[in-house]
């Protein structure tokens, strides 16, 4: 058992949890991420580690509520434990001194680019993060990315807060505009492949990371799997991360949706339970 | 053996063999030559005492059977179930050569289902604890009779597993149709009972790294961790939606419970018409599952015949029973679908054999010919690779055919105090000789750790 030692809600249907995970915590690297399952009935879901603090023992995540497993994370208060939790995986981000790095976050996606975000400033890189929101309200961690941040770029779909506009367009002035040696972008899919359609005519470097469905997360079952450059990839061994210029997007798109209707027939099911109770466990 | 009503039995996910009743057995076991110089043992990978046991069997003496049993094979009730008998203990039983051999698994898996009827659960006799810890990463049934037949010493065991439940392939992969979950809970309570600790969501490498188990006080480290990647074929339209790989589609059913979903969160996609490519275990493993989830026509498609096909007799015969339908000398070349991705076809070539390959096997080449199977689902079962996790994770490792540990006849690698038994050292192989690349591990475990103590007295 895994027990939630704090739970924030940092944006609508956005939640923030630390989690009492010592071994995973002090092997974390920035870009793992760890599997969980809640309860003995439960999927196992990958989510990104957000955070980590080793001395502390915990690891913080960072999801946003959008199906019947993330709904029922968020609704276990601190105190409460989660069953499983298997981790660190995937690759680490590749960290070195690369000169001035551009961070794009799509999203809550912006989250889980925050321990790249420190490991590049420990390199002492120049970073510029870039934080994209439907509105001000869903911009999550602009505090933290402040603080070690170069740079700090917001831009709304509405205005509502930054720039009003898409990040492509102010990805778009910086690179013009100096010398972008890598461009680390997270976030919905669409606008992964944005970025990377942007960064492409101008050689730039840029890694984005993939979600696709997964089952165990160690490299065992396939569900995973991506193409990248025409090769089969297993994401959960070979990334999440890939360099964008040769991610198949679309076949990432198709796959994605392979579950939908199961997926709102979980939720419908989830919803109409009456709590007898079992959620708080 | 006596078997569930194929008509029935297709429908559920309930054990399809019954199993001998105690007549039966007795019966059975009257049969048995008694050789002199049994055949049937040098068939068994773990040479159980053949003849021994089936003659405490024929005097109605059913748990000195066991006991019998016990001193060889830890995990009896699975390996009469799931061992390939017609190719070990009873393809060399000397009655085979006139008439039918004995049914040796089905005698063992009798001795140990009796046992547990009557509550009869055995004291294995322990020796005192002696204090020293030994790692044991991965619970399949390599790392369980390791990490048993070291307990029995009186190590201080530890095993360490990447999943959320112990047991390996015997769990995710087997279904319960073959292998019922609480026959292996049951052998790793057993496991448990003689003091062996079981961390879970344990990824060694990831969660922890060998090296710091080391510096934690472990002795010695046994890596079981198995061959748990699937291969694939790299033919066009792989990664469609509805392809999915044996592995998957199993561990959703077998581990997850997808069957049940949505009262267990994780789905599986029901199918109507669908093709499993291989001729394994695997391969059956999925055709009969996917039988049981609804649909209406199963076709396990093999590149070479019946002959050659790898998977356990008793297997393809069931799934025969069971309505699956075999398409020999076809080997899949591309997978159609539709305008939303998903698989609705699939073109096969026709093959023919030619000689025999370095397997000794006749190679199958194509014949120029080719067909469509018109099916909206493909499980692919064409074999594991090395899970690359754990051996790259440990600098020095000495490895073979890109990923698997060399090891000695003993199970060492060539780093002192590391062993490494089972598929992840033999590639895919099957239980029973992953158990007894296990014991043979402990033995050298054993002796390695006594000599270490021997160093340092002097
Ligand atoms: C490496 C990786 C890291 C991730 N990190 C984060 C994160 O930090 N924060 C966050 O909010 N989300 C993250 N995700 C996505 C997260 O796993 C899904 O949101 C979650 O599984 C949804 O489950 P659900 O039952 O709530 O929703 P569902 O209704 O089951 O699914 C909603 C959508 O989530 C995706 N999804 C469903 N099941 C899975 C699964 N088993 N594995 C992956 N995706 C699935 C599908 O696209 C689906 O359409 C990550 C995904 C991957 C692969
Ligand atoms: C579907 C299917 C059907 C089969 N049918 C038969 C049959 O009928 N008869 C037969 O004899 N054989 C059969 N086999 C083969 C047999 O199951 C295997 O040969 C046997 O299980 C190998 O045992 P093992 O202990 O080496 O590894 P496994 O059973 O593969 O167990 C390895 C364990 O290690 C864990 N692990 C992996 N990496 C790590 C890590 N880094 N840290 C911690 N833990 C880790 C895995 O999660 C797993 O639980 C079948 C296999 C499959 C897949
Ligand atoms: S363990 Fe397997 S091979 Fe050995 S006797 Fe039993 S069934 Fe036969
Ligand atoms: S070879 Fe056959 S007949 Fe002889 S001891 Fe073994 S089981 Fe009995
Ligand atoms: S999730 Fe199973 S291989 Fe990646």
């Amino acid at each position: 058992m895994y027990k939630i030692i704090k739970k924030e809600t940092v944006a609508p249907q956005v939640v923030a949890i630390e989690v009492d995970a010592p071994y995973i915590a002090r092997h974390h690297q920035a870009g793992n991420f760890v599997v969980l399952r809640i309860n003995e009935r439960g999927e196992r879901i990958p989510l990104t580690i957000a955070d980590s603090d080793a001395k502390k023992g915990t690891i913080t995540l960072l999801f946003q509520k959008i199906g019947k497993t993330t709904e029922a994370l968020g609704k276990l208060n601190a105190g409460k434990a989660i069953r499983d939790i298997a981790g660190p995986l995937g690759h680490a981000t590749p960290i070195k001194k690369y000169g001035h790095c551009v961070l794009v976050g799509g999203g809550i996606g912006a989250a889980t680019l925050f321990p790249i975000l420190k490991a590049l400033k420990t390199e002492k890189n120049k970073v510029t993060t870039i934080l994209g929101a439907r509105e001000q309200k869903l911009i999550v961690w602009e505090d933290r990315f402040k603080e070690y941040s170069d740079e700090v770029l917001v831009t709304t779909d509405d205005g509502s807060s930054g720039r009003k506009g898409l990040v492509t367009e102010a990805l778009k002035e910086i690179i013009e505009s100096s010398k972008v040696k890598i461009v680390i972008a997270v976030g919905p899919i669409r606008m992964m492949q944005a970025v990377s359609e942007l960064t492409r005519p101008y050689g730039v470097k840029t890694i984005v990371s993939l979600n696709p469905v997964m089952v165990e997360g160690t490299g065992m079952c396939g569900a995973c799997r991506v193409n990248i450059a025409g090769k089969t990839k297993f994401a959960c061994v070979e990334g999440p991360e890939f360099d964008a210029h040769e991610v198949d997007f679309e076949e990432l798109v198709n796959r994605l949706g392979f579950y939908r209707e199961e997926e709102a027939e979980a939720m419908k099911a989830f919803k109409k339970k009456k709590c007898k109770g079992h959620c708080k466990k | 053996m006596r078997a569930r009503d194929p008509k029935i039995r297709n429908k559920d996910f309930k054990e399809v063999s019954l199993g001998l009743t105690e007549k039966q057995a007795v019966k059975e076991a009257s049969r048995c030559l008694q050789c002199k110089k049994p055949k049937c043992v040098e068939g068994c990978p773990v040479e159980i005492d053949i003849p021994g046991f089936i003659s405490a069997l024929r005097d109605s003496d059913f748990s000195g059977a066991l006991h019998v049993i016990r001193k060889y094979n830890m995990l009896p009730a699975i390996c009469g179930r799931v061992c390939p008998q017609e190719n070990q203990c009873q393809g060399r039983c000397i009655l085979g050569r006139k008439k039918t051999p004995i049914s040796i698994g089905a005698l063992e898996r009798f001795s140990a289902d009796y046992a547990v009827k009557k509550g009869n659960t055995e004291k294995t006799p322990k020796k005192k604890p002696n204090g020293h810890k030994v790692a044991v990463i991965g619970s399949g049934p390599a790392g369980l009779t390791v990490a048993a037949d070291l307990a029995r010493l009186g190590y201080d065991i530890t095993i360490f597993e990447a999943l959320h439940k112990p047991g390996g392939v015997l769990v995710y992969g087997i279904p319960e149709f073959r292998l019922p979950k609480k026959i292996i809970a049951r052998e790793i309570e057993y496991v448990k009972s003689l003091g062996v600790k079981i961390k879970l969501n344990w990824v060694v490498g990831r969660t922890q790294t060998v090296d710091e188990l080391f510096e934690e006080g472990f002795k010695a480290v046994f890596i079981g961790v198995g061959a748990g990647s699937p291969r694939y074929m790299s033919i066009p339209g792989e990664n469609l939606n509805n392809v999915y790989f044996a592995a998957e589609f199993l561990t959703r059913v077998n581990l997850m419970k997808a069957e049940q979903f949505p009262k267990y969160d994780t789905p599986v996609k029901k199918a109507k018409k669908v093709a499993v490519i291989g001729g394994g275990n695997v391969a059956m493993d999925a055709a009969r599952t996917a039988l049981r989830l609804g649909a209406k026509k199963v076709y396990i498609v093999y590149r070479r015949t019946e002959n050659e096909m790898p998977t356990r007799l008793e297997e393809l015969e069931h799934a025969k029973e069971e309505g699956i339908i075999c398409k020999f000398l076809s080997n899949p070349k591309e997978i159609i679908g539709d305008d939303k991705g998903y698989v609705k076809a699939m073109i096969c070539d026709e093959m023919k054999l030619c000689e025999p390959d370095e397997s000794g096997r006749r190679r199958p080449e194509c014949s120029g010919k080719e067909f469509t199977l018109d099916v909206d689902q493909v499980i692919m079962a064409v074999g594991q690779a090395s899970n690359p996790i754990l051996v790259k994770s440990i600098k020095g490792l000495k490895l073979w055919g890109g990923g698997y540990i060399k090891i000695d006849e003993d199970g060492s690698s060539n780093i002192p105090g590391i062993f490494a038994g089972g598929d992840i050292a033999t590639g895919a192989a099957t239980v029973i000789s992953a158990m007894g690349a296990g014991k043979r591990a402990a033995r050298a475990i054993h002796t390695y750790i006594s000599s270490l103590k021997k160093v340092r007295k002097r």
